[in-house]
C-alpha cells in the first residue's frame, strides 16, 4: 500500500492508500521504499528537539508526522505569534522539508487547523478555537478511522455539526472517546504536553514535598537551580545561550520561561536576575510540584585573562543589561545601526544584534543628515522653478512656509540593479530654512525635465535639528 | 572669614540630605563658558536626570532636542542607550553630531510604560555613557526614580520629551524630579556670504536648574564632536553686554 508520495508522484496520480502492485502499474520505473515507522520515529523526535533549541521550551512529537510547540513565553524571542510561524516554516523550508504550522489554543485546534485549514500560517485568535475548528472536516479530530467512517454514515461532516449535537446519545453509541477529543479541541479539558528531553541537555531539577506558589518561593529556587546549573556548566567548560525554565504544576500543566543571551552566560547573579524578570509571567495555578532549569543552548565559554587595569580602562561589560532589556522588549527591538553602501536615505542604514562586534564603518559625512527621517515621504505643494532651483515656499501640513535659505541639489540615483522601475528613477534633495529658522529635507522625484524620471512632485523626507 | 566657612558646611548639609554623597559625581562641561558659568559646578551633572524639549514644532518632532542630547551623550564615555517609542530618528545625523554608531543600542518599545522601566533599568546599570529615552509624559514618581537610578550609578539620563499633539506640550511646565530642563528650537542659520544655509544655530533655554538660575543662550549646533559653539558676531558682543542675558531676538 502506498504510505507517501512525493511530489512528482502526486503528479504521475499517485495517491496514498492506492495499493503498490496499482501504482506500479500506473508508473513505469516507480522507485518504491519500504516504510520504517521506528525510523521515521526517530528522526522526529530529532526535529523536535531541534525546535527545542530553536523555538520553544516544551516541544514534544506528534506522531506519524506532527510536532507540537507549547509557544507560550517564548514568541517574545522571535517577535510575536505569527512572526514566529513564519522564520519556523522557513527555516523547515531551508533544510528541505514542507511544513504547515498553525497557532491555537489547545494541541487539538492547532492539530486539526494545521492539517485541515487552507490557510497557511494561521494564528487563530485566543478563545476562538471552537469557532475556527467548527467548519472543519470531521477527520481533524485525531478519531480512529472507523469511527470516522461510521459518524460520517450518520451524517456528520464537519466537527461544527459534532459540537451542536447533545452529547449524551453519542457517547452512548461511539464512547467516550468522541467527547474527549471534542473537549480537547474547545479547550475545555486540558491536555498537557509531555515535553520531550535528551540525554545531551544540561538541567537540573528540584522536586517540592509541598507545592509552592509564592513568587518569592520561586525567585529563591530558582537561585538554587542557577547556582546547580552554572556548576553544571562549569565542569563542562560550557555558556548558556538559552536557559528553559519549566515547572510542573499539580494539574499536570507546564509552564514554561525561555530566555536568551547574546553572549555565553554562566553567572548565578545574571542567571537569577534574568529569570527572576520573568516571574510574573509563570502562573503557578494550585501550585508547582517540580521546577526544572534546562540551558537548551549552550556554547564554550573558557576562562580568559581579564585585561589590567594598568595599560588601559576596560570598556564596561553592558552585556547583562542588553540580555536583560532583549528579554523584556524582544531581541528584535534592541539593535545597533549600522552603514549600508547606499545613496537613498531610507536604505543606508541596518539594524545589527546589539552586541555584535563593532563595526568601525561610519556614514560618509559630506553631506549634513536630518536626525528625523519620515518613514514615509510626506507631500507638499511648491512654487519652485524648473529644473533646478529649490522651492521659493511650500506647504506641508497644511501650513505655508516661505523659504529664506537653500541648498541643494543632491541628486540621488536609483538602484537599477535592485529593481527595474529604479533603472532611470531620480531624487534632487534640497536643504530648506524657512523664515522662522526651521530646517527641512525635501526633495523632487524626477530631475524636473524628463517624465522618466519621476513624477516631479515634492515630498518632505525629513526635518534637520 | 568665619561666613563662607559657614555657608560651606551648610551646603555639605544639604548636599548629605539630598543623597549626592553616595557617589562622588562628575560633570561634563559644555565648553561653552557663557553656559559653563550659568550652571552650578560649572558643567553638567553626570549622575542626574535632564529634560530636553523642543521649541515651537520641536515639540512634535524634537529634531534640535534630539541633536542636543546626542551632542551631550557623544562627550561621554561608554555606549549610549537610546529608547525610542517612534521610529523616525535618523542614525547618520547621530553620528554627525559626534556620535558614533557603534556606541549607541536602540531600544525600541511599545508604549511609555517599557520605555520607562528600560530607562530605569540602564540608569541603574551603571556601565552605560548615558541614557536617552524619547517619552512624552514624566510623572513625578517616574522621574523621581529616574534621578535616584542616576544619582546611584553616576551615569548621565536624558528625557526627551516629545508630544504627538502641540497642545500635549503643556505638560513641559510641570514640575519633575530632574536636575535640569532644557528647550532647544531652531534659529535661522549662521549667515553665509553665499547663497546655501550655513552652520544650524539653536535657541538653547535652561528653564530650570536646581541650585541655579534659568537662562538663555543661542549657540552654534554641534560640530563633529557634539561641542557647541557660541556664535563669533555674538562673541564679540558678549564683551559689552556682560553678565547678561543673551536676547533671543539678537
Amino acid at each position: 500500500m502506498v504510505l507517501a508520495t512525493d511530489a512528482a508522484a502526486h503528479a504521475a496520480g499517485l495517491r496514498v492508500g492506492m495499493p503498490a502492485s496499482k501504482a506500479q502499474v500506473l508508473v513505469q520505473g516507480l522507485v518504491i521504499q519500504d516504510a520504517n515507522p521506528a525510523a521515521d520515529a526517530e528522526a522526529l523526535e530529532r526535529l523536535a528537539l531541534w525546535m527545542l533549541q530553536r523555538f520553544a521550551p516544551i516541544v514534544a512529537a506528534d506522531p506519524p508526522d506532527g510536532i507540537v510547540i507549547d509557544s507560550t513565553g517564548a514568541d517574545h524571542l522571535h517577535g510575536g505569534e505569527a512572526a514566529t510561524l513564519a522564520i519556523l516554516v522557513e527555516k523547515l523550508a531551508s533544510v528541505g522539508l514542507r511544513a504547515r504550522a498553525t497557532i491555537a489554543d489547545t494541541w487539538g485546534a492547532a492539530h486539526a487547523l494545521a492539517r485541515f485549514d487552507p490557510r497557511p500560517g494561521f494564528v487563530s485568535a485566543p478563545g476562538n478555537a471552537a469557532r475556527d475548528v467548527a467548519p472543519l472536516s470531521i477527520a481533524a479530530l485525531r478519531l480512529a478511522s472507523d469511527m470516522v467512517r461510521d459518524l460520517r454514515v450518520l451524517g456528520f461532516d464537519s466537527v461544527g455539526d459534532l459540537l451542536a449535537q447533545p452529547r449524551a446519545p453519542l457517547a452512548l453509541r461511539f464512547g467516550p472517546e468522541l467527547g474527549r477529543r471534542l473537549d480537547q479541541a474547545t479547550g475545555r479539558l486540558a491536555e498537557p504536553i509531555e515535553p520531550i528531553r535528551s540525554e545531551a541537555l544540561i538541567e537540573v531539577r528540584r522536586a517540592f514535598a509541598e507545592p509552592i506558589g509564592a513568587a518569592q518561593t520561586v525567585a529563591r529556587t530558582i537561585g538554587e537551580l542557577s547556582i546547580q546549573l552554572c556548576g553544571a556548566l562549569e565542569r563542562r567548560g560550557l555558556g548558556a545561550r538559552r536557559l528553559d525554565l519549566i515547572c510542573h504544576r499539580v494539574d499536570s500543566q507546564a509552564q514554561a520561561v525561555r530566555v536568551g543571551t547574546g553572549l555565553p552566560l554562566r553567572d548565578v547573579k545574571r542567571m537569577t536576575r534574568l529569570l527572576c524578570d520573568k516571574i510574573e509571567t509563570i502562573d503557578p495555578g494550585f501550585g508547582i510540584e517540580v521546577m526544572i532549569l534546562a540551558a537548551t543552548v549552550t556554547e564554550p565559554l573558557l576562562p580568559k585573562q581579564a585585561s589590567s587595569s594598568l595599560i588601559d580602562q576596560p570598556e564596561p561589560d553592558v552585556s547583562g543589561l542588553i540580555d536583560l532589556l532583549a528579554n523584556r522588549v524582544g531581541e528584535k527591538n534592541l539593535y545597533r545601526a549600522a552603514p549600508v553602501a547606499s545613496d537613498v536615505p531610507e536604505r543606508t542604514v541596518r539594524h545589527i544584534p546589539a552586541l555584535a562586534p563593532e563595526t568601525g564603518a561610519e556614514w560618509p559625512g559630506r553631506w549634513p543628515r536630518p536626525s528625523r527621517l519620515l518613514t514615509r515621504p510626506e507631500t507638499i505643494d511648491t512654487v519652485a522653478l524648473l529644473p533646478d532651483h529649490p522651492p521659493a515656499s511650500f506647504t506641508w501640513r497644511g501650513i505655508r512656509r516661505r523659504v529664506k535659505r537653500a541648498d541643494g541639489p543632491e541628486r540621488v540615483f536609483g538602484e537599477w540593479w535592485k529593481r527595474d522601475p529604479e533603472l532611470t528613477a531620480v531624487r534632487d534633495y534640497f536643504r530648506l530654512e524657512d523664515d522662522a529658522g526651521e530646517r527641512y529635507w525635501v526633495y523632487r522625484a524626477g530631475d524636473g525635465e524628463d517624465p522618466l524620471t519621476g513624477s516631479q512632485r515634492w515630498f518632505l523626507h525629513g526635518i534637520f535639528g | 572669614m568665619r561666613l563662607p566657612s559657614a555657608i560651606e558646611s551648610l551646603r555639605a548639609q544639604v548636599r548629605q540630605i539630598e543623597g549626592q554623597h553616595r557617589r562622588v559625581s562628575t560633570a561634563l562641561a559644555f565648553g561653552v563658558p557663557a553656559v559653563d558659568s550659568r550652571l552650578p559646578g560649572g558643567a553638567l551633572p553626570l549622575g542626574a536626570l535632564h529634560e530636553i524639549a523642543g521649541g515651537g514644532n520641536g515639540a512634535i518632532d524634537g529634531a534640535a532636542a534630539a541633536l542636543f542630547a546626542a551632542g551631550i551623550a557623544a562627550r561621554t564615555r561608554g555606549k549610549v542607550l537610546w529608547c525610542l517609542t517612534r521610529l523616525d530618528l535618523f542614525a547618520p545625523a547621530l553620528a554627525q553630531a559626534g556620535l558614533n554608531s557603534d556606541r549607541v543600542i536602540y531600544l525600541e518599545g511599545g508604549d511609555e510604560k517599557t520605555i520607562l522601566a528600560c530607562f530605569e533599568e540602564g540608569l541603574r546599570h551603571g556601565g552605560l555613557g548615558a541614557v536617552v529615552a524619547e517619552v512624552a509624559r514624566l510623572p513625578m514618581t517616574a522621574s523621581r526614580r529616574l534621578q535616584l537610578a542616576a544619582e546611584g550609578s553616576g551615569t548621565i539620563g536624558i528625557a526627551l520629551r516629545r508630544w504627538r499633539r502641540q497642545t500635549e506640550a503643556s505638560d513641559f511646565g510641570q514640575p519633575t524630579a530632574a536636575t535640569t530642563r532644557w528647550r532647544v528650537s531652531a534659529l535661522p542659520s549662521t549667515p553665509l556670504p553665499v547663497p546655501g544655509v550655513g552652520r544650524p544655530r539653536w535657541l538653547v533655554e535652561l528653564i530650570r536648574c536646581r541650585a541655579g538660575e534659568s537662562a538663555d543662550f543661542e549657540l552654534e549646533a554641534c560640530d563633529a564632536t557634539g561641542h557647541l559653539r557660541l556664535p563669533t558676531d555674538l562673541v564679540q558682543r558678549s564683551d559689552q553686554a556682560e553678565g547678561g542675558r543673551y536676547s533671543a531676538s539678537a
